[in-house]
């Protein structure tokens, strides 16, 4: 069949009327001004260059916005940023350090994107992580199978515990249209204490040597270390396996798809015969099994076991990874990188500096504020650009994430 | 069980829905202006922060309340900024002010007091007994255990009701939830009444911070109101963006909150930390059971501009 038709080039602008093609290669060849810049922009940011500029600018209002706090807490700002990159990328423990608090935050990052990019807002990542990661520890400590098997099962078993927490979210969503928000919100709270209970002192899988935690997993099924006289386990494999998994599901299958045509527009995917509700759930559950996943890697790679308060609150700043990385499971390498790098430079800082490593969260919410408020600021440059003409109507300015917020609520 | 349900239980469950009652009420006249507000946790949490800190340096706790004022003024501005004046998504913009107003918080704590965690106790609100109201008969005792404030509280439920089903404003405002344009073409300023309500819904999230810190407590700690503004917006979903029945969801919530405590005084061997979950149970229990579909107001969560 595919013979018959007349071959196209898989790239370029052939395919496209003429007009238009005319048109993007203008836009492609103008020079990075600040209104080229609010043009590609709007169009999400087309080429590399502009990805990465969007990126940094992001980042360096963010960290502009953070400033006055850490003069605020009486530090030398050199000082300060000596000790970061010193404690992030100074040494080689260092870096494998920060590599090691990248794992959960690549992994539970992509959670939140794949929730994004089908239009939910999975703000309960935190609670499936700790679902996750309880659910890992326990198989870990009670079953006694051959390692490599047992690696496998609390994999498996950890991403069913994410899954599992999402799936009431999902339930409620797709069948009832309740937020998903606030639904996934109450999971992360009850996810708290569930797990408190299970390790309290009464709890069914506390440790009998240790409180608050449960039996070590043996040695042998845990993530071996990859960088020898380093933290740094073999979870970044499976984060990076997770990481093309997830970019192919979304980009190379017909799942990935549609759960993208829901996010563009719900209605266009209803009315081209793709189920929402089962979409729905499909997308909350891969999104809750990536956030358990994330916490059973954290589980068998850093700690060998399960406690309490084992999550440094990776799945809250796993939203700002997402959005950071424009929700692109590709960049979300660059964007969990740094914020490992905040998190592992926040240790240093604390001892040198002093500044309180409460500014990682502080950071993290300044970045989601700004990728908020981008689609303003990109419409009030390119307004600032053309002079006051009166502004053309402008869809793609009011939203510039699949996230239909407010509808079916 | 005859001493397990006794008046103190009800006077707590009062005490301990207040700090949800608040938040729902400024939760729900910003979603009923049309801005979504999850950022109610956020909100709080600066609220009895800067309570906290202006009660420290000024040694008057009622300042302390002017000062959860501030911070709501601050925060409430802030989201107002981003998504009414900037049109920025709603969901995202009050997700950055819960992340904000969780990390800013505990990050002042050592820059004011050099401590991690928990501040010193500083001057609380004093519980100002009532007139006459104790000795009526029958709920007279009930009465008798709340103060001032927890009464200013429960009359200002009773304000933002009569304002917003009762008056003009309100009216005005709950157009421009249900249909900005139409609105907008009858001659309210949208983009202004918005504003004003989630500036409003501010203080008032603030107010529910300050009344755990410096009324029920006499401290700051990091992340202390622990999701009671996700609660309050689980009460005002479940209440169907109504006052009263949101109203009652809080008492709820707060009855549930108050016998997972006195389980823990009375018994060992219930599992507490699984009674701490039952308010977030009993939401997600509400949520499935009831909510019918698309109860909310009609132009919630979309961001309007003039044509």
């Amino acid at each position: 069949m595919s013979s018959k038709r007349p071959a196209l080039p898989r790239r370029g602008t052939a395919r496209l009327d003429p007009i238009i093609a005319e048109a993007l290669d203008a836009r492609n060849t103008t020079p990075l001004t600040l209104g080229a810049f609010a043009a590609l922009t709007r169009d999400r940011a087309r080429t590399l260059g502009a990805r990465a500029l969007v990126f940094v600018l992001t980042l360096g209002a963010s960290m502009l916005c953070a400033l006055p706090f850490l003069l605020l807490s009486g530090a030398d700002l050199g000082v300060t940023a000596r000790a970061f990159f010193i404690g992030s990328l100074g040494s080689q423990f260092a870096l494998a350090e920060t590599l090691v608090q990248m794992i959960p935050l690549l992994i539970a990052g992509l959670a939140v994107a794949f929730s994004f990019h089908g239009g939910l807002f999975n703000i309960g990542v935190e609670g499936q992580l700790i679902f996750g990661g309880l659910v890992a520890g326990v198989i870990g400590a009670k079953l006694d199978v051959s390692p490599a098997l047992l690696t496998f099962l609390c994999l498996s078993g950890g991403i069913a515990g994410g899954a599992f927490a999402a799936l009431i979210p999902a339930l409620l969503k797709a069948y009832r249209g309740v937020h998903e928000v606030v639904t996934t919100i109450m999971i992360n709270f009850v996810a708290v204490y569930v797990a408190l209970y299970a390790v309290s002192p009464k709890g069914p899988f506390v440790s009998a040597s240790q409180p608050s935690a449960t039996d070590k997993i043996p040695r042998d099924a845990r993530l071996s270390v990859i960088w020898e006289g380093t933290r740094l386990h073999s979870g970044l494999i499976v984060a990076v396996a997770a990481m093309i998994g997830v970019w192919w599901l979304l980009y190379r299958t017909p799942l990935g798809f549609r759960i993208r045509l829901m996010g563009a527009n719900p209605g266009a995917a209803l009315a081209s015969g793709v189920s929402v509700a089962r979409m729905t759930n499909s997308t909350l559950l891969i999104s809750g099994g990536l956030g358990g996943l994330a916490g059973a890697v954290q589980v068998l790679g850093v700690y060998g076991r399960f406690f309490d308060a084992f999550s440094a609150g990776y799945g809250y700043d796993a939203i700002a990874v997402a959005l950071l990385a424009a929700l692109s499971p590709i960049a979300m390498i660059v964007s969990a990188f740094f914020f490992a790098m905040l998190d592992s430079g926040a240790v240093q800082m604390q001892a040198v500096a002093g500044i309180s490593r409460e500014m990682v969260g502080v950071v993290s919410g300044l970045v989601v504020a700004f990728v908020a408020i981008q689609p303003a600021i990109v419409h009030l440059s390119g307004r600032i650009q053309r002079g006051n003409r009166p502004p053309e109507a402008d869809p793609s300015s009011t939203q510039s994430l699949p996230l239909a917020s407010g509808e079916n609520r | 069980m005859s001493e397990f349900i006794t008046l103190s239980l009800f006077a707590s469950t009062l005490h301990l829905s207040v700090p949800v009652i608040l938040p729902m009420l400024g939760g729900l006249l910003c979603e009923r202006s049309g801005v979504v507000n999850i950022g109610l946790e956020g909100m709080m949490l600066s609220g009895a922060f800067g309570a906290v800190v202006f009660s420290y340096l000024t040694g008057n706790p009622w300042l302390g309340l002017g000062g959860a004022v501030l911070s709501g003024l601050i925060s409430g501005g802030m989201l107002a900024i981003m998504s009414v004046l900037l049109r920025g998504d709603q969901v995202i913009s009050s997700t950055a002010i819960n992340l904000i107003g969780a990390g800013l918080t505990a990050a002042l704590v050592p820059i004011i007091w050099g401590i991690d965690g928990t501040t010193p106790s500083v001057p609380k609100i004093p519980t100002l007994p009532l007139p006459l109201l104790p000795q009526l008969p029958v709920i007279g005792p009930l009465l008798g255990e709340l103060s001032m404030i927890d009464v200013l509280a429960f009359a200002l439920v009773f304000i933002v009701w009569w304002v917003l089903m009762r008056t003009d404003v309100g009216l005005r405002l709950r157009a421009c939830g249900e249909s900005a344009a139409a609105a907008d073409a009858a001659g309210i300023a949208v983009t202004r009444v918005r504003i004003a309500a989630v500036i409003l819904s501010g203080v008032l999230a603030a107010l529910g911070g300050a009344y755990l810190s410096i009324v029920t407590l006499d401290l700051f700690q990091a992340s202390m109101t622990q999701g009671r503004g996700f609660l309050a917006l689980a009460a005002m979903v479940f209440g169907k963006w109504r006052v009263g029945p949101a109203f009652l969801v809080c008492l709820g919530f707060g009855l549930a909150d108050a016998v997972a405590l006195r389980a823990q005084i009375f018994t060992d061997e219930l599992p507490h930390d699984l009674l701490f979950a039952l308010p977030y149970l009993l939401a997600l229990v509400a949520l499935a059971t009831f909510v019918g579909r698309a109860s909310g107001p009609a132009d919630v969560g979309k961001p309007f501009r003039r044509a």
